[in-house]
């Protein structure tokens, strides 16, 4: 007879594998990091490119020439680039990040050829149209006001303006920072960021000598962009602590962002701190999660998380929850973070811990496009592989005294700020 | 190609293993044939709530979710108006720990009292989160019953308000068990670094002594054909007017759905899309504008919606959507525009192979459809549809006596 009380045996993850990327360089300098794997016929190439020369008044400039790439070049039209793009059936992205903007293009390999040019004329050969400039603006500043209705989103804006103040990091974006985007910006920062040598490529997928080849062929040549450049760092002033309300007298649930400024991915505490993140609030079986919701159902979700960025790090807690339960969430987080800095955690907790994160770890790297992300983070953080087997030793071997050193080294709540949006 | 093999246990319960040896990791994922449509009218919400209880605990193991994390696991699931999914991903060496939770909760669950209490907190949060306190977030909730008058798809999943989750009794969570959840009402598909022998041992182990339970047999309430157009205004404290057009259409197995879903991609999808040009860039009528299908197991919906530029009219904006969706029913879409969008789903297939967990929810919910294989030959059905085909979707859709029309007004212009 099945006895179903019995758990099945298991073992902890041991053996995690990283396939490390191939380093070329096309004929003009350009490194291209390369994740050759997978069965299916198609692959991601990103084209990565530090933000540069930093304006306090014009905080738009990166972010909207990210978004107006795509929309017009000397020889292409908006239409014409989207009509290309989608008949070989590729996916054109652009990002904007607080350190770097990319852009990636998916596509199957039958299509690479034909796709590739038309990406060198976005990168090479944009005239960001003033009517498409227009389109942008106003159509960017009607989709912040349905943002600025939002709680969670309100909290967000808020508190990185707290903590950062108005560097990329944390610019309090309004409607008027729309207004005010001249084209003639656009241009000037397009030739200073979007250059060869601000570039890396990062590929994933079916990627062999031809393919790079073809690559080469196309953007190892001389680019158009070649103005000087300042790649962005911060410093950053005492943040705004202490508690920030933003009262929403209609709403159902407030929304709640706290935190500070913290350590980045290159501090050797930073390993250490993610496990205790994840005991706290990091994934479903975390305390605030068991505590706020499956015990209280005050939420139907409340999470933790550490942040790295080039020039800092954050941590914040966030949570939206009934408005008539605010106060009393308020209490519980602040009730989670004391437990972990007065008592030890006990094994059984911590064991569970290790052994989650260790199985997401492997998890999270399913396919081509998710090693080279591995890869992408710490190449960015000019760290190496070591980074991964420290963080897995960690994992594995973290004490529950280091785990209370680390909270009460990091988790100073008189120097968190608060954010609330909605009703106390 | 998604390449599986398939049996059934005695007790009626499908199972596809598909092996995909280049993952460490494996994905039992579980389909239950029930969705929101099952419920009852005074009942809503009903679906959705038990998934949150499925969590709850079950009749040999107190604790679903801490087992699995332990083993390096971790699961989600989803409530639709058509299924109820849940998935696990862990390492394939763990797999045994996934069989043993989630056989144990199809098998039976604890009822906790606690859990139910906490759920039915946790889910009206949910309701306040997605529906309450977003702007435009109860688009759904007055949509449905607008476009639908008999069938249940006439609510969200969610339900059609907090009172009716918040009366949600025990006995309502044991008849909804016992009715639903059983081996013969669902799917069970294995996927990643296992082999098909391994799985078949393990389903017999845990599986196979699940009792049958009674064949659910749907049978739902026909939505009558819409013969006048529909219109409802609603006011609230947004900050642009909007508007939401919802046609009928045939529903998921129809030989013609693949033709609906490449014209709502010509009409919409992406950059190149005919909405997003004539309607944003040239006429600059919207700030936001798209058009997509509900694909329903049921007479789903075409969506039309949206948000209005500052300044700009209804009755302009309305007009200029139906001179587009007018355009598409009297004139045939061009071939470059058919190749285009006959492409672009090529490539979404082929990328969505990417992912062990989205094989194994696709074969899962294609052998819900009728045959798992239908997965792979999916492509060949729209690379079959042709101009003609999209003429005659569009003809019969976009008519106005058929048309429900939800407006979504600022305070400012009531």
């Amino acid at each position: 007879m099945l006895d179903r009380t019995l758990i099945p045996e298991s073992k902890q993850v041991d053996e995690i594998n990283f396939i490390s990327p191939k380093k070329q360089e096309l004929d003009n300098g350009i490194k291209v990091f390369t994740v050759n794997a997978g069965k299916q016929e198609l692959v991601r190439i990103e084209l990565v490119f530090e933000n540069v020369n930093w304006k306090e008044s014009n905080p738009l400039q990166a972010i909207a020439v990210s978004h107006l790439i795509n929309n017009g070049t000397k020889t292409l039209t908006a239409r014409e680039i989207a009509d290309k793009v989608d008949y070989y059936g590729a996916f054109l992205q652009t990002d904007y990040g607080a350190d770097q903007s990319s852009i990636k293009v998916y596509t199957l390999n039958k299509h690479l050829g034909s796709v590739l040019p038309i990406l060198w004329s976005v990168l090479n050969e944009s005239i960001f149209p003033q009517q498409e400039l227009d389109i942008f603006k106003q159509n960017q500043q009607q989709s912040l006001k349905v943002s600025l209705q939002k709680n969670d989103f309100i909290a967000r804006k808020n508190f990185a303006n707290a903590i950062f103040g108005n560097s990329a990091y944390g610019s309090n974006i309004e409607v008027e920072d729309y207004q005010a985007i001249q084209r003639d910006e656009l241009t000037s920062y397009f030739s200073a960021a979007y250059k060869p040598e601000n570039c890396t490529i990062f590929v994933a997928g079916k990627f062999e000598e031809s393919e790079f080849d073809t690559l080469n062929a196309i953007f190892g040549k001389e680019w158009n962009n070649v103005d000087a450049s300042v790649i962005n760092h911060f410093s950053f002033d005492q943040s705004l602590t202490g508690e920030i309300f933003i009262e929403r007298p209609d709403a159902v649930q407030s929304a709640i962002r706290m935190g500070m400024r913290s350590l980045n991915r290159t501090h050797t505490d930073f390993p250490g701190f993610q496990v205790m993140n994840c005991l706290l609030g990091g994934y479903f079986g975390s305390r605030l999660m068991s505590n706020i919701r499956e015990d209280k159902g005050y939420t139907y979700g409340i999470g933790s998380a550490i942040v790295s960025m080039k020039d800092s790090g954050y941590f914040f807690i966030a949570t939206e929850v009934g408005a008539d339960v605010c106060a009393n969430a308020l209490v519980e987080i602040e009730k989670e973070i004391g437990l972990l800095k007065s008592e030890l955690v006990a094994d059984e907790e911590l064991d569970l811990v290790r052994n989650y994160m260790l199985g997401s770890m492997l998890g999270s790297l399913e396919n081509a496009f998710s090693h080279a992300d591995k890869f992408k983070n710490i190449y960015f953080s000019g760290l190496n592989y070591d980074y991964y087997d420290n963080y897995i030793k960690t994992v594995k071997t973290i004490t529950a005294e280091e785990m209370k050193v680390l909270a009460n080294k990091y988790l100073n709540t008189e120097e968190f700020t608060s954010v609330i949006v909605g009703k106390k | 190609m998604v390449d599986f093999n398939r049996f059934t246990l005695a007790n009626g319960l499908r199972v596809l293993v598909h092996e995909d040896d280049t993952t460490p990791m494996a994905v039992l994922n579980i389909l239950y044939d029930v969705g929101a449509r099952d419920e009852e009218e005074d009942k809503t919400g009903f679906a959705h709530l038990f998934e949150h209880l499925m969590f709850g605990g079950s009749v040999n193991i107190p604790s679903y979710d801490e087992p699995l994390q332990r083993v390096g696991g971790e699961n989600n699931a989803f409530t639709s108006n058509d299924i109820t999914n849940y998935y696990i991903t862990l390492p394939a060496t763990n797999i045994e720990t996934a069989f043993w939770l989630e056989s144990d909760r199809m098998l039976s669950l604890a009822f906790s009292e606690k859990s139910l209490e906490t759920q039915r907190n946790v889910v009206c949060e949910e309701f306040k989160q997605r529906y309450l306190n977003q702007p435009y977030g109860d688009v759904w909730l007055k949509l449905r019953p607008l476009a639908y008058q008999k069938h249940p798809y006439k609510w969200a999943t969610i339900g059609q308000d907090l009172a009716q989750i918040e009366n949600a009794s025990m006995e309502d969570v044991k008849a909804f068990f016992y009715k639903h959840y059983n081996p013969q009402n669902a799917i069970l598909v294995v996927g990643g670094n296992v082999k098909t022998e391994d799985v078949k041992i393990l389903a017999e182990k845990w599986f196979a002594p699940i009792p049958a339970g009674n064949k659910y047999l749907r049978n739902l309430p026909k939505e009558p054909v819409q013969t006048t157009e529909r219109k409802e205004t609603v006011v609230a404290n947004v900050p642009l007017n909007a508007f939401y057009m919802a046609f009928k259409m045939p529903a998921r197995r129809d030989s013609t759905y693949q033709a609906y879903d490449l014209m709502a991609d010509i009409l919409s999808q992406g950059q190149s899309s005919r909405l997003y040009n004539s309607l944003l860039k040239e006429q600059q009528l919207f700030s936001d504008i798209h058009a997509y299908i509900t694909s329903s197991m049921d007479e789903g919906l075409f969506i039309v919606e949206g948000k209005l530029s500052e300044g700009v009219a209804m009755e302009d904006a309305e007009a200029a959507v139906w001179a587009e969706l007018t355009k598409i029913s009297t004139e045939e879409v061009t071939e470059t525009e058919l190749t285009k969008v006959k492409n672009k789903s090529e490539s979404i297939m082929v990328f969505a192979e990417m992912s062990l967990l989205d094989k194994a929810m696709n074969l899962a919910y294609y052998e819900l459809l009728g045959d798992a294989q239908g997965l792979n030959t999916e492509i060949d059905k729209y690379l079959a549809v042709d101009a003609p085909k999209i003429h005659d979707a569009a003809k019969k859709t976009f008519v106005r006596e058929q048309c429900s029309t939800l407006y979504y007004l600022t305070s400012e212009n009531a």
